[in-house]
């Protein structure tokens, strides 16, 4: 599709581009001279005003309301509700039911991470266009992705009834406790998945994942003792340490007339967060054997190379494996798998590590428990403007003289290390490319 | 009924929503290369498949309509499908965000949400398909699940037509033996006027259904309103019950319209 202009030449192309994400949307990539002049990334996803809809509900609808603004991570949406709500409601959860929030918790990362890496992602590394196309030719890699996302999905039934939008979750804790014998059937599974999660981060290690290295910030949550899932302070690379409640003080969230999905920004600045920025800051949290299979691979962390977040997924994936294990190992069926609530009129922050970066809730109720007001800032609008920036540096030093289908090939990539859930904040991506030499 | 070719074509399209009924297929593990042996997936996005204007056998639809771009995109897709299935609440009854149409709040809540709200080109209603093109089949639930996917694909390639279960949850929880949680603990249970589909999954985990398969045949909402009165619920509270993941959905939206008027509804119980 060419338009000859009587100045200059203009390649114009739109081509429907970014599949393997979760929703829609498009990128605007305008090179002139060799230089990008223009590059946007759109996000079309319709609004579904969810914040509008959690005025006047009572706080007991809230977790199966914001499970539906994401079918891939609905866990991390209700663990960062009740979080956020019991802290309104000065409640402090029980022991039992922050570990088991924690193995809800793996269980997302699980099913998550395994669907990206295998699902979404390996297909460019291994030059195909889909997982299905993909399985004739690797099956292996197709099947043990599938096993693992099962697994994950297993852990997440357990506790909710279903994979997605789950039904367990309540203020308080859960409607209902696993039985034990479930549990350790349970425990058997994860302990033999152990051994093949460690081979898929060997395995990822060794893909041709580009070099490519960047500057950013980056911001996750950071725990005592602990890898983050439900817990910890808001930290970044360059020194920060809240916790959800200073929010507003760091953060701001913009419009661009490009997107449907608002921009978060730290300190006026792009900022990465997502497992690539977790395992940067919680490097020395990982368990031993988990770090060690890491170690061993030669890639090292920190990382500065956007291409090794699909590499932190893995790790992740098997941090989740353990930390599963060790849960399920000391398992107690609970008195009541729920500490009854006191609704009253106040505030509440939740922040957690949804399995594509940190989600931050706030709520306000009144003192019935009703809500007043509730904010969501969503992993994908936090890292829209990161993925910009990336963007723009990455096909820079990719080369610009590339062939539009390899240019867009690489945007997809850069666009995929960091799991887009543009239904989180989503429409299918093109990439509409002008060129004017 | 006709019968499919060979290997009938399908394709996955996506609207306004959450992307969770689609993970139906993603979740399948080995079944969906089992399933991609007998079918052919010519367009699924999310899976890396991407021909949205292909002809094919089966459409499956998630979502909801909520832009005019969406209507557009509904007619081609109706048109180059042979049978077209809306899967979920969303694309079937209009979903949670349908919630906006209750009291035509939408240019209020953009303006709330968005910094500019002139960027936002959306309708003022969020629409089950079924408002804009004919729809074959329906799968209810939020989300629908792989057995309730595979149930239809299945029926379709022996050239039959799936089956609707319209029955209640109430059934399939007195089949599994469950202990009903609004006789025992008055907990206000939607199982008597929620369509079956999910295996009563609330109840058997200790709580109250909150009708995410929508309505079932014949529901009596009138008298399940009153005996929520009669557990203490107040008005809201009841049309809070009727009006969440299907709130557009005729019998759920009444029902909830009524109780929201105060007005206790039909006395002739039966």
């Amino acid at each position: 599709m060419t338009d000859a202009q009587p100045t200059s030449r203009r390649i114009r192309i739109d081509v429907p581009a970014l599949t393997r994400v979760e929703g829609e949307g498009s990128l605007k990539l305008a090179i002139d001279d060799g230089r990008i002049e223009q590059l946007q990334l759109s996000i079309f996803e319709p609004p579904r005003y969810f914040e509008k809809f959690l005025e006047g509900r009572e706080y007991t609808e809230v977790p199966d309301i914001v499970a539906r603004i994401c079918g891939i991570c609905p866990v991390a949406y209700q663990m960062t509700a009740v979080k956020a709500l019991e802290q309104a409601f000065g409640h402090m959860p029980s022991p039992w039911v922050e570990r088991m929030r924690r193995l809800f918790y793996c269980g997302e990362w699980l099913q998550s991470h395994a669907l990206h890496i295998h699902l979404l992602a390996l297909p460019d590394y291994l030059g195909f266009d889909s997982a299905i196309g993909m399985a004739t030719k690797h099956p292996d890699a197709v099947q043990r992705g599938l096993a693992l996302q099962a697994l994950g999905n297993s852990i997440i039934r357990l506790f909710g009834g279903r994979s997605v939008h789950p039904v367990g979750t309540c203020v308080g804790g859960f409607h209902h406790a696993p039985a034990p014998s479930d549990i350790s059937a349970l425990h058997t599974r994860l302990q033999e998945a152990q051994e093949y999660a460690a081979e898929l981060t060997r395995w990822c290690a060794l893909l041709p994942l580009p070099e490519d290295d960047d500057d950013f910030t980056s911001v996750a949550l950071r725990a005592d003792t602990e890898y983050p899932f439900y817990s910890g302070a808001l930290v970044s690379s360059d020194g920060l340490s809240i916790d959800a409640t200073q929010w507003d003080n760091h953060f701001r969230e913009e419009h661009a007339p490009h997107s449907t999905a608002l921009w978060s920004l730290y300190e006026g600045k792009p900022y990465l967060v997502g497992p690539l920025a977790r395992l940067n800051l919680n490097l020395d949290r990982l368990p031993g054997a988990v770090r060690s299979n890491l170690d061993n691979t030669g890639i090292r962390f920190p990382s500065r190379n956007m291409f090794h977040s699909m590499l932190a997924r893995a790790v992740e994936i098997e941090l989740a494996i353990h930390e599963a294990i060790e849960i399920t190992a000391s398992y107690e069926y609970p008195a009541a798998p729920f500490d009854p609530v006191t609704p009253r009129a106040g505030v509440g922050f939740g922040a957690t590590e949804a399995p594509r970066g940190l989600l931050w809730h706030r709520y306000e109720t009144d003192a019935d428990g009703l809500i007043k007001s509730a904010r969501i800032v969503p992993p994908t609008s936090q890292n829209q403007a990161r993925i910009e920036q990336n963007l723009q540096r990455s096909l820079q030093s990719f080369g610009l003289e590339h062939s539009d289908d390899e240019l867009r090939l690489h945007c997809e990539k850069v666009i995929r290390n960091y799991d887009p859930c543009i239904s989180c904040a989503t429409h299918f991506l093109k990439l509409d490319l002008e060129r004017r030499r | 009924m006709h019968n499919l070719e060979k290997k009938p074509r399908i394709a996955v399209h996506k609207f306004s929503s959450c992307d969770g009924c689609q993970l139906a297929f993603l979740n399948l593990g080995g079944d969906l290369l089992e399933l991609t042996r007998r079918v052919e997936i010519m367009h699924f996005l999310e899976a890396g498949l991407d021909a949205p204007e292909a002809e094919v056998d089966i459409a499956f639809v998630e979502g909801s309509l909520s832009t005019q771009d969406e209507i557009e995109r509904i007619r081609k897709v109706r048109e180059s499908s042979r049978y077209l299935i809306t899967i979920g609440a969303c694309a079937t009854a209009g979903g949670l965000q349908a919630l906006r149409n209750l009291d035509n709040q939408h240019e209020q809540w953009r303006d709330a949400i968005y910094a500019k709200p002139e960027f936002i080109k959306t309708l003022n209603h969020a629409r089950p398909i079924a408002d804009e093109v004919r729809v074959d089949f329906e799968l209810w639930g939020c989300p629908i699940n792989s057995r309730q996917l595979l149930a239809a694909i299945n029926s379709l390639l022996f050239g039959v037509p799936p089956i609707d279960d319209r029955d209640k949850v109430c059934l399939e929880c007195k089949r599994q033996q469950r202990v009903c949680v609004m006789v025992t603990e008055d907990k206000p249970c939607l199982g008597p006027v929620t369509r079956t589909g999910c295996g009563a999954l609330c109840p058997s985990f200790g709580r109250d259904c909150y009708g995410c398969y929508g309505p079932a045949d014949n529901p009596n909402t009138a008298s399940l309103s009153k005996r929520f009165a009669g557990l203490g619920l107040l008005p809201q509270a009841i049309a809070r019950r009727f009006l969440l993941i299907n709130s557009a959905a005729p019998a759920f939206h009444d029902a909830g319209l009524i109780a929201r008027s105060g007005v206790s509804g039909d006395d002739s119980d039966d």
